[in-house]
């Protein structure tokens, strides 16, 4: 089916989220639409997917102009989207999830669970999934949460499928898996658009590009450009996609986990047995596949999450008895891994999110027992940090809210770079936000360690890990599978966030290619003509 | 959230810098605080406006009457009209006369001696109602006023007529026991939910219950009760633990006003000015954030409901040492379900709160005569509370009703309410419904309102 | 999304490096059982030597009479009190080894726990301990607390929190009064009482839904409401005309031909009124519908997850406002009961509280039909246990009994009863 947009464009309030935008998906086709965090992809599917309504412009499939009052229609219609934060509900089973919605029912309303049974297992059959029907989608890994997703739109009979960010929870080798199922279907016939703002996917999976910066198209491309090309496309000046730093000059050990084990709320061992070593001056990035343990790794070096077993070293000091609270004040400098659920509190103003962690301690409080918070001092310092680390805002006394995500999180790195550290932690700095903030976020992490301060960065990112890191530990159901050099090949890293060694995941990977890396190996070769 | 937003002598400084949508938010957003400004209290104004409308129905609908004249209707439509308007008239001038100013009395005493009494019955509720703010404000919803105002008028009854002290201290003792009692009854919410999660809003409403049957117990206990006596009461507070009157043996007021005044201060300090405070808040917006920052969520959970348990319980305390003066099983009447209404009206602030307070023990105060000289029951201020509330609650339903613009000065459109998914770019639909849950389903976001 | 990070996290864990072991064996409910069987080893201590303990386990108008029964009180005590510790033994046995108990052990534990009590209630009272009475007047307390935890249930799963099923219970109950007496017929009020609560219902999602006001907000508004709107009609038209607006008509008892001859049982279950068949009904339907049926899968789907029902096409908030009338119909209905299935006429604040209690039994049940049934049961039985201890003159005093339900809920919701898990949406206003 073919899908075609024509100067679609919707606003919320003054905000214009999508401006004009015009393109076309050819019957078979693998569009990719490529655009920054908040440039607006989002919007445009859900627009399409009929969630919004647009204020202008029309959707045709076929040639026919559609408008859908709901997502119903657009299903109808043969639109089916797996949105990048899955729409399963997690106390379902399989068949359940695939059914809602489009129940089969006998007399009364009552549902054929035999017949809904038996849809799941004919589609995942015909793509050599393996799903089981009667599990629950809370008890299934990521990689076959997606899966069922496919099946939901499939079973719908889809001949548009909208993919957001598909691969942000998938190792590069579950990527290729996932890349296979694309093509299967392109050669059915379906037509796919694949959202991301990953150049290197982009690439080997599409057959054209388009590229959206601030909600407008700003070319169309196919998967010939080059990286340095795309990226320059998607944010509109020159970009350096890896950020300047100086070789580690790592002193001595300064902070060390041992044995580290963590439990979930529900018993079960998230961070196991964890060992690590982090030197001064040294940036140590814990890769991984999301959900994998890092968060609560870190969770556990903050001290919000109580370890089973372990103890967390810094500089010969046990954390283990000491409180967050205690933490913070020898030294602990944290960025949380969701900015507007752990970072800040978007309601408080920017001078109050400033002192969150300092707000009783002095200058920032006075009185007996530190009980009365001193406003003025307060403002003066969120007004001076502000300034150092060019955060745009109206003022200290609007709430934070109203910033953007990237001036946000320069609020949350002035709080923690404001004290003296010893150990700097950040779980996923950068995500979600723009090429210009996360610039920003690197060249500040980097001047950290040229301080002399051990860092520890847990990223899911494989291109942020191989930016930032000197040593990068890859963890993977909870514990360490290796750690390695920076100069480790992508396929090895990515073999390793599956679970495999470092040494069996070298042979795999000497053998065995994806096609991210092959695309890769062209642009190279290219690049270097 | 606080009040340093509009602090005097805070310059808008660095507007220079903004740009892209941002800015466009940001101008938006004060023009929205601004009209919020002039358009919240109206809409406090139009909500009693609808609030009487209903009550006027109420009235008329059960005065016979006027049922008799709607019988001839078509005949004489004046004849119905002019019983309504004497009918009403007569009904809303005594709740007027009974809760501001008494023009038919016979001297001045009597004739300013109604706005005393709103001021007596608005005591506990100004209290119970700031307990309940700081909850809101904290992000707890606090529906055990009933029982922490139970527990705290029964301990500080108790202390009032089993001890015998000087007179001040005796008093003062009393209080305190109040305070406690209210603040333990608080105190098991906050410690169960900080401990174990339990839902506050869940266990409070378990624990007036207990608490009802817990008073009923004690008073067929013969240690507790009125000696010599068979009826559930307990004997009468020493003269010692009242509250001494502020004007004189022919008006109600006691000092329990001077208590309210102080309370309402001290948690506009606690709230806005303290770091106890500033705890509380942060746990109330963002929990998680709260802990990431080092904040002890556990223990300022605790303490948010101790707090706002003893200050009802002080609400009760001084309930009974003030006008009571005996324990009876219907001691807090509906006074715990009131403050929440009060706390409500008064956004959750604590000089709303307290005006709050005034407006419904005006009601209070009012009803009474109103009962006495027309008939009408007090069941009728319920009715009114309730809808005034509802109302406040939803602001855009009042514009709707008076044909109102919306807020933010532009048409109302059906399809406007959806949210934007960048940041601050619709905040117009959010803003304007006060009570708006926020992600969590509990918390409610009076913050929207407290930005200004 | 944290969901999927806890996700993956429970997928990756592999079967050789279980976590048992790591955390300690919790001994909470072997310790409550221990604690209640000493209780029941006091009980059996401190019965008179030679005291009786007599049950009637007949009622009125039984086929065939039993006689009362007779038990001496102490060695019947002592018997109790060794099952009792033997049970807690097992419950330290299982524990011990991690295992499971069945829903069995406490319900068995429960009767003879509760019976062990009797005995020595009873013991040389020189009362009768009726127990048929006391069971039919535990179901009868039972029934507005069951039609009130269904309608929390049914607006709960999809997601819209119900803290007005007491004013529901309350208006149900003012308008089957007023009807019946109006038309002096109580199958009218039955008929009209749904009205009543649908309608409470239709503002209470009218509110959350239309203005997302809070939900518990609105719930607790809407109980000052209807206190203060059946308040004022009572005392005005109601007291002003109360042959026309407020006489007493009662629902006629149906026995079923059969069932309700069998001993005990029969007189307590079968020998009820139409409300009560009604409920027996209706508790089954929603137990099959709610899991087995489109109407359920949606309702859920949007109780939990109001944005992935919106992506396959389901109109959340229609769901939603359908869901909460109909859920206030269900506790009008119930509300029934206080006046025309009682045979009473309408007072104040009849209802007394009636609707928290529900709300209880629905969260001790876990928003489970059968569970919130079980509960409401448990509830009801406790309190006319209450009652009848107060008639035949214990040292207990009924309103221990009275606060159980409510002293039980707390400890269910502070997770002591297993983890309490609410529908994930409840209570969030859907925008999109």
């Amino acid at each position: 089916m073919k899908l075609e947009l024509r100067g679609v464009t919707k606003r919320f309030g003054s905000f214009t989220a999508n401006d004009r935008i015009s393109l076309t998906v050819e019957p078979g086709e693998i569009h990719a639409l490529l655009g920054e965090n908040g440039a607006g992809k989002s919007t445009l599917m859900n627009t399409i997917y009929g969630l919004y309504a647009p204020d202008e412009g029309e959707i045709r499939l076929d040639d026919e102009p559609v408008s859908f009052n709901g997502p119903g229609d657009a299903v109808a219609a043969g639109i089916g989207m797996v949105h990048q934060h899955f729409m399963l509900i997690p106390v379902f089973t399989v068949t359940e999830s695939v059914a809602l919605g489009y129940e089969p029912t006998r007399a009364a309303g009552i549902m054929d669970m035999k017949q809904a049974r038996e849809k799941v297992l004919e589609i995942s059959g015909r793509f050599g999934f393996d799903v089981d029907p009667d599990a629950r989608i809370e008890d299934l890994p990521v990689g076959a949460q997606q899966r069922v997703e496919i099946i939901k739109a499939l079973s719908r009979d889809a001949k548009v499928l909208i993919l957001d960010e598909p691969t942000a929870v998938l190792t590069p080798q579950e990527t290729d898996e996932l890349i296979t199922i694309m093509g299967q279907l392109r050669d059915s016939g379906t037509s796919i658009v694949f959202i991301t703002h990953k150049l290197r996917e982009v690439r080997a999976v599409a057959d054209r590009i388009t590229v959206i910066r601030r909600g407008a198209v700003v070319g169309e491309t196919t998967p010939k450009s080059t990286e340095t090309e795309l990226a320059g496309l998607m944010v509109g000046r020159e970009v350096n996609l890896t950020t300047a730093k100086e070789p580690a000059v790592p002193g001595d050990v300064s902070f060390s986990v041992q044995g580290l084990t963590v439990l979930s709320p529900m018993d079960k061992v998230v961070v196991d047995n964890v060992d690590l070593e982090v030197r001064r001056g040294e940036i140590l990035v814990i890769a991984g596949v999301d959900g994998n343990g890092q968060s609560e790794l870190a969770q556990a070096i903050l001290g919000i999450r109580e370890p089973v077993a372990g103890r967390i070293l810094l500089d010969d000091q046990d954390l283990a008895p000491l409180s967050v609270k205690q933490r913070l004040a020898a030294g602990l400098g944290f960025v949380p891994e969701d900015r507007s659920t752990d970072g800040v509190i978007g309601a408080f103003t920017v001078t109050e999110n400033y002192v969150l962690d300092m707000y009783d301690t002095a200058p920032y409080a006075g009185g007996p027992g530190n009980v009365a918070l001193r406003l003025p001092v307060m403002r003066k310092a969120a007004q001076t940090q502000a300034e150092r680390f060019d955060v745009r805002m109206g003022s200290v006394d609007a709430p934070i809210s109203t910033l953007s995500g990237g001036n946000q999180q320069k609020v949350v790195l002035a709080r923690e770079m404001s004290r003296d550290l010893r150990l700097f932690v950040a779980s996923q700095p950068t995500r979600g936000l723009d090429v210009g903030s996360i610039e920003f976020v690197h060249r500040t992490v980097i001047e950290e360690r040229d301080k002399g301060t051990p860092c520890v960065i847990v990223s899911t990112e494989l291109d942020e890990a191989l930016n930032l890191a000197d040593r990068i530990a890859v963890m993977y159901r909870g514990r360490i599978v290796g750690i390695v050099p920076v100069t480790t090949s992508r396929d090895v890293l990515g073999l390793m966030m599956a679970g495999v060694p470092l040494e069996e995941a070298k042979q795999q990977a000497a053998t065995h290619h994806t096609m991210l890396s092959e695309a890769d190996e062209m642009a190279e070769a290219e690049e270097n003509k | 959230m606080t009040d340093s937003g509009s602090q005097p002598g805070t310059s808008p400084a660095q507007t220079s810098k903004q740009e892209g949508p941002w800015a466009e938010a940001e101008g938006r957003l004060s023009r929205a605080l601004r009209d919020l400004g002039q358009t919240s209290w109206l809409v406090t104004v139009l909500s009693v406006v609808v609030a009487l409308v209903v009550g006027a129905v109420l009235i008329l609908g059960a005065n016979e009457q006027v049922q008799g004249s709607l019988s001839y209707f078509f005949a004489q439509p004046t004849d119905f009209l002019e019983t309504s308007f004497q009918v009403l008239r007569e009904a809303y001038s005594s709740l007027f006369r009974g809760a501001v100013f008494d023009w038919q009395a016979s001297s001045v005493e009597r004739a300013i001696r109604p706005l005393t009494e709103t001021m007596v019955y608005s005591v506990p509720l100004i209290l119970a109602g700031l307990g309940i703010a700081i909850g809101f404000r904290s992000g707890m919803l606090n529906i055990g006023g009933q029982g922490q105002i139970i527990l705290g008028a029964t301990s500080a009854g108790f202390l009032g007529y089993a001890l015998s002290l000087p007179v001040g201290l005796h008093v003062l003792l009393a209080l305190a026991g109040g305070i406690i009692g209210g603040a333990i009854w608080g105190g098991i919410a906050g410690v169960l939910k900080a401990r174990t999660g339990a839902n506050e809003v869940i266990v409070t409403i378990m624990l007036n219950n207990i608490a009802i049957y817990l008073l009923a117990w004690l008073l067929k206990q013969e240690w507790f009760k009125q000696t010599g006596s068979n009826q559930p009461l307990s004997s009468s507070v020493d003269d010692s633990a009242q509250l001494f009157s502020l004007l004189g043996p022919g008006f109600r007021l006691h000092a329990g006003f001077l208590i309210a005044i102080l309370a309402t201060v001290f948690v506009w300090w606690l709230l806005e000015r303290s770091t106890i405070g500033f705890e509380f808040r942060a746990i109330g917006e963002n929990p998680e954030a709260a802990r990431t920052a080092g904040i002890n969520v556990t223990k300022a959970t605790a303490l948010v409901l101790i707090v706002a348990g003893g200050l009802a319980g002080l609400g009760g305390a001084a309930h009974v040492l003030g006008t009571e003066y005996r324990i009876a099983g219907g001691i807090a009447g509906s006074l715990g379900f009131d403050a929440i209404t009060v706390a409500l009206l008064g956004r959750s602030k604590p000089l709303g709160t307290f005006l709050a307070g005034l407006l419904l023990g005006g009601l209070r105060a009012g009803g009474v005569l109103m009962q006495a000289q027309t008939g009408t029951p007090i069941d009728i201020v319920l009715v009114l509370q309730a809808v005034i509330v509802l109302m406040i609650a939803a602001p855009p339903l009042v514009r709707t009703i008076f044909f109102l613009p919306r807020a933010d000065g532009r048409p109302r459109l059906r399809k406007n309410r959806r949210r934007a998914q960048a940041g601050g770019a619709d905040e117009s639909a959010s803003r304007e419904s006060t009570l708006a849950t926020a992600s969590s389903g509990s918390a409610p976001t009076t913050t929207q309102e407290a930005d200004k | 999304m944290s969901q999927t990070v806890e996700t993956t996290a429970v997928a990756a864990e592999s079967p050789k490096n279980s976590p048992t072991g790591v955390r300690p064996i919790s001994w909470k409910y072997p310790i409550t059982y221990a604690i209640l069987a000493v209780l029941g080893l006091i009980f059996a201590l401190t019965n008179p030597a030679g005291g009786r303990t007599h049950f009637r386990m007949a009622s009125a108008g039984d086929f065939f009479e039993i006689p009362i029964i007779e038990l001496p009180s102490r060695p019947a005590g002592w018997v109790l009190a060794a099952v009792l510790l033997a049970l807690a033994a097992f419950a330290f046995r299982q524990a011990a080894r991690r295992a499971r108990t069945g829903l069995w052990l406490p319900l068995l534990f429960g009767v003879l726990f509760v019976l062990a009590f009797l005995v020595w209630a009873g013991a040389d009272r020189g009362a009768v301990i009726p127990l048929v009475t006391m069971l039919t007047g535990a179901l009868a307390l039972s029934v507005p607390l069951i039609f009130g935890a269904m309608c929390g249930l049914v607006g709960e799963r999809s997601g819209v929190i119900n803290i007005a099923i007491e004013a529901q219970l309350l208006a149900g109950a003012f308008l089957a009064a007023v009807a019946a007496s109006v038309f002096t017929n109580a199958y009218m009020g039955l008929l009209f009482s749904p009205l009543a609560g649908a309608m409470v219902g239709a503002v209470l999602v009218f509110f959350s839904v239309r203005y997302q006001v809070n939900q518990i907000i609105v719930g607790v508004v809407l109980n000052v409401l209807i206190i203060g709107l059946t308040g004022f009609l009572f005392s005005t038209a109601l007291s002003d005309n109360p042959g026309l607006w407020n006489t007493r008509q009662q629902l006629p008892e149906l026995p079923i031909p059969l069932l309700s001859q069998i001993p005990v049982l029969g007189p307590v279950l079968f020998d009820q009124t139409i409300l009560v068949y009604l409920m027996y009904v209706l508790v089954a339907v929603l137990n099959v519908f709610l899991f087995r049926s489109r109407w359920g899968l949606r309702t859920r789907a949007v109780g939990e997850h109001p944005k992935a029902a919106d992506t396959v096409g389901i109109k959340v908030n229609r769901m939603r406002v359908y869901n909460v009338i109909l859920a206030g119909g269900i506790a009008g209905l119930g509300g029934s009961f206080f006046t025309i299935g009682q045979g009473l006429a309408f007072g104040k604040e009849m209802s007394a509280g009636a609707g928290f209690i529900a709300l209880a039994a629905m969260i001790l049940g876990r928003w489970n039909p059968i569970g919130a049934v079980l509960a409401a049961l448990l509830f009801g039985f406790s309190t006319s246990l209450g009652n009848v201890l107060a008639a035949i003159g214990t040292p207990v005093p009924s309103e221990a009994l009275l606060m159980l339900p409510y002293v039980i809920t707390i400890f269910a919701v502070a997770g002591f009863v297993g983890r309490i898990r609410p529908p994930a949406a409840n209570g969030t206003p859907y925008v999109k």
